[in-house]
């Protein structure tokens, strides 16, 4: 295991202070603060878990989780629409969820056949090819989308009484992911791709078939995503090709890097530092006398990435843990 | 090298051989015949194309083969740098679509100040020193921004092939962000020099010189690189590298110098890329990403560290993309994108590492 174990009782504890700060939230926080800030934060939380969990579990560093994500987004958007850019097939909004989970998962699947043979460098730079050539794809083919994107989705009824119900569902999701994961790879097949990721030859000399472990930890990453990228156009209300390219597809592992690659909660502690940096540096007094403006953002979180980079590949997670393991990191 | 190559197919291959063996069988014949249909298709079928079938047309088709021969050229240029610096460093630079970039804006910047123009630069206004030096300009400063970058951040770390790869994300935004700040999110083009810009006859079409020239810059480079890694004394010791460095380092030769100078000229042909590609295609936000793409789907076709491989990968790739924008039905071309993707799965189903790669 790649992870130190914290004693039970502080886990129970924090996990019992963010429940109880994330239910309330909407009781304290600013409307922008619960349904902007929050909500990004949670839905890029869920496509960032999916990232750590194969990284860290199945030794995968994928970039194609955004691009599965925006698959689902795309899909939903094409159902339930009845107008503009895409097939605008008018669907029932559920129907268009579950249509859209199970094609982005499909999509998941086949990258993960396509990927499964190779690891390390090589898995990233095949992902991020997927990634930036989805990206074209949806950009170009006018059938799906084309560059103005798909605008005017509208989630279920159920969330239109209160913008803060999908803040909610947001956090339900949220637990769900962190649940699930923590269940699978506490599961046998999670220990296997534990094993694969250590030592791919051993596993296969046990009788373990490699490769479809790690197709199916990607096609279950992927079902992940999926899911933060219905959300996210429930959120949003429309998806563009410009929301996949390549620079959100590098935040994405951007943010997990940040929060800390081998663990599960740095999903979400990247995604608040990413989106809160995001939101409020302007607030911060002075900031822009030393260059620092809202507009060069990029330039501040590609500095905090070397940074990490250079000083704990960890991440913030890994601040607070003292037996850092550089498993990700090692050759 | 022999004993290289033998020994990691022992220790990674095996265990899956038989499987493998089936897989690579099916998916060997499904690779022929896909071919088999492509080649029919142009040749005989491809009506309703905005190129027509080749044996009706067949200066289309010839001038579609230059398209495709002279963008190779250019990927390869790129993808070149890319390959040179992994086989010998194991260092993905993720950064390599920025250095590209860079060289491309400030080759842009050079010209415009030795023309004397901001705007609206005719061919005629430009000669060949105009082109050259800005080309040398633009590439030099790509390469000592690579070398900056191998110096401070990559050379402490090598072999964690990962971190690396995130550093070099972290330098790519970076930059991307600076040169958007500099030089503005509008595109900008650069000037072939006037010499190269007039047209000839190619079965009655008329064929831009500036793309053979471009082509033949391209073969010329790839020929130095030929001499340089196969004919020079460095070039031995940076093949010896690839294969067995702490070796090298044994034998008493100075590797850092010689990781200093790879790096160097995998910069600097990132950076002639980026000029060829401004004059060629202009530069603009988001160009760095596609070429990185660009060199992504070369060394994936053609095998990550190999040369030859980003022959192949470039002649692949280049030709997979003039001759889907030509010949796929004229409704159906945005979805050119796909044979890309379809290059990649193939070429990926039977040889995961490539045409020319080594076993991982």
């Amino acid at each position: 295991m790649s992870t130190k174990r914290v004693p039970p009782a502080i886990e129970g504890i924090v996990v019992l202070l963010v429940a109880v700060l994330g239910i309330s939230a909407p009781l304290f926080g600013s409307s922008f603060f619960v349904n902007f800030v929050l909500t990004r934060t949670l839905i890029l939380g869920i496509a960032a878990a999916s990232l750590i969990f194969l990284s860290a579990y199945g030794g995968m560093v994928s970039l194609s989780q955004f691009l599965i994500a925006g698959v689902a987004a795309f899909a939903v958007g094409n159902a339930v629409t009845t107008s503009g850019n895409g097939l605008h097939l008018g669907w029932n909004p559920w129907l268009g969820m579950v249509t859209a989970i199970a094609l982005a998962t499909i999509v998941a699947v086949i990258f993960g056949a396509l990927s499964s043979r190779t690891t390390g460098i090589y898995f990233l730079m095949l992902t991020m090819t997927f990634s930036v050539i989805g990206y074209y794809f949806f950009s170009q083919v006018t059938t799906f989308s084309g560059a103005g994107g798909v605008s005017g989705v509208r989630p279920p009824p159920v969330f239109d009484k209160h913008p803060s119900r999908i803040y909610y569902a947001a956090l339900v999701l949220s637990a769900l992911t962190y649940a699930g994961f923590r269940y699978v790879i506490r599961s046998p097949f999670g220990l296997a791709m534990q094993g694969v990721r250590d030592d791919p030859v051993r596993m296969a000399a046990l009788g373990f078939n490699v490769s479809l472990h790690r197709t199916i930890a990607f096609a279950f990453a992927g079902f992940v995503s999926a899911i933060a990228g219905v959300l996210y156009v429930w959120w949003n209300g429309q998806i563009d090709p410009k929301s996949i390219a390549i620079a959100p597809t590098l935040s994405l592992l951007i943010i997990a890097v940040i929060g800390g690659i081998s663990r599960l909660e740095g999903a979400w502690l990247g995604a608040f530092t990413f989106v809160a940096a995001n939101s409020y540096i302007r607030l911060i007094p002075l900031v822009d006398k030393i260059g620092i403006t809202p507009s060069r953002f990029n330039t501040l979180i590609g500095a905090l990435v070397v940074l990490i980079m250079v000083l704990s590949p960890e991440g913030l997670v890994g601040i607070f843990s003292r037996r850092p393991s550089k498993q990700t990191f090692k050759k | 090298m022999s004993a290289e190559i033998v020994s990691s197919r022992a220790s990674s291959g095996t265990l899956h051989k038989p499987k493998r063996t089936l897989a690579s069988t099916v998916s060997r014949s499904v690779g022929v015949a896909a071919l088999a249909l492509v080649l029919l298709w142009v040749l005989i079928f491809a009506r309703g194309t905005s190129a027509e079938p080749a044996i009706r047309n067949p200066g289309e088709f010839l001038v579609t083969l230059l398209d495709g021969l002279t963008l190779a050229g250019l990927l390869f240029v790129v993808a070149s740098g890319f390959t040179l610096i992994f086989g010998l460093m194991r260092t993905v630079n993720m950064a390599h679509g920025s250095l590209f970039l860079l060289s491309a804006y400030v080759a842009i910047d050079v010209q415009q100040k030795m023309v004397g123009k901001a705007r609206n630069i005719e061919a005629s206004d430009v000669n060949i020193a105009s082109w050259v030096l800005p080309l040398f300009a633009g590439a030099f400063l790509a390469a000592v921004v690579g070398l900056f970058t191998h110096f401070i951040f990559l050379r402490w770390n090598q072999g964690q092939d990962l971190r690396q790869a995130l550093l070099t994300i972290g330098i790519s935004v970076i930059l991307a962000d600076q040169m958007l700040a500099r030089f503005g999110g509008l595109a900008q083009k650069m000037s072939w020099p006037g010499a190269v810009t007039h047209f000839i006859k190619i079965f009655g079409r008329r064929y831009a010189v500036s793309r053979l020239f471009m082509l033949a810059l391209a073969i010329v480079l790839g020929f130095a690189l030929w001499f340089w890694l196969n004919r020079t004394r460095m070039g031995m010791v940076i093949r010896a590298g690839v294969d067995d460095q702490p070796m090298v380092r044994a034998l008493g030769i100075n590797i850092s110098l010689v990781l200093a100078v790879t790096f160097f000229v995998g910069a600097f042909l990132a950076g002639i890329g980026g000029v060829m590609g401004a004059s060629f295609a202009g530069a603009a936000t988001g160009v760095d990403g596609q070429w990185l793409l660009n060199s992504l789907v070369v060394v994936i076709i053609g095998g990550l560290g190999s040369i030859k491989g980003a022959v192949a990968g470039s002649l692949l790739y280049g030709i997979v993309v003039s001759f889907a924008a030509s010949y796929l039905p004229s409704d159906y071309t945005f979805y050119s994108i796909i044979l890309t993707f379809a290059l990649l799965a193939l070429v990926l189903s039977v040889r995961p590492q490539g045409l020319f790669g080594k076993a991982p």
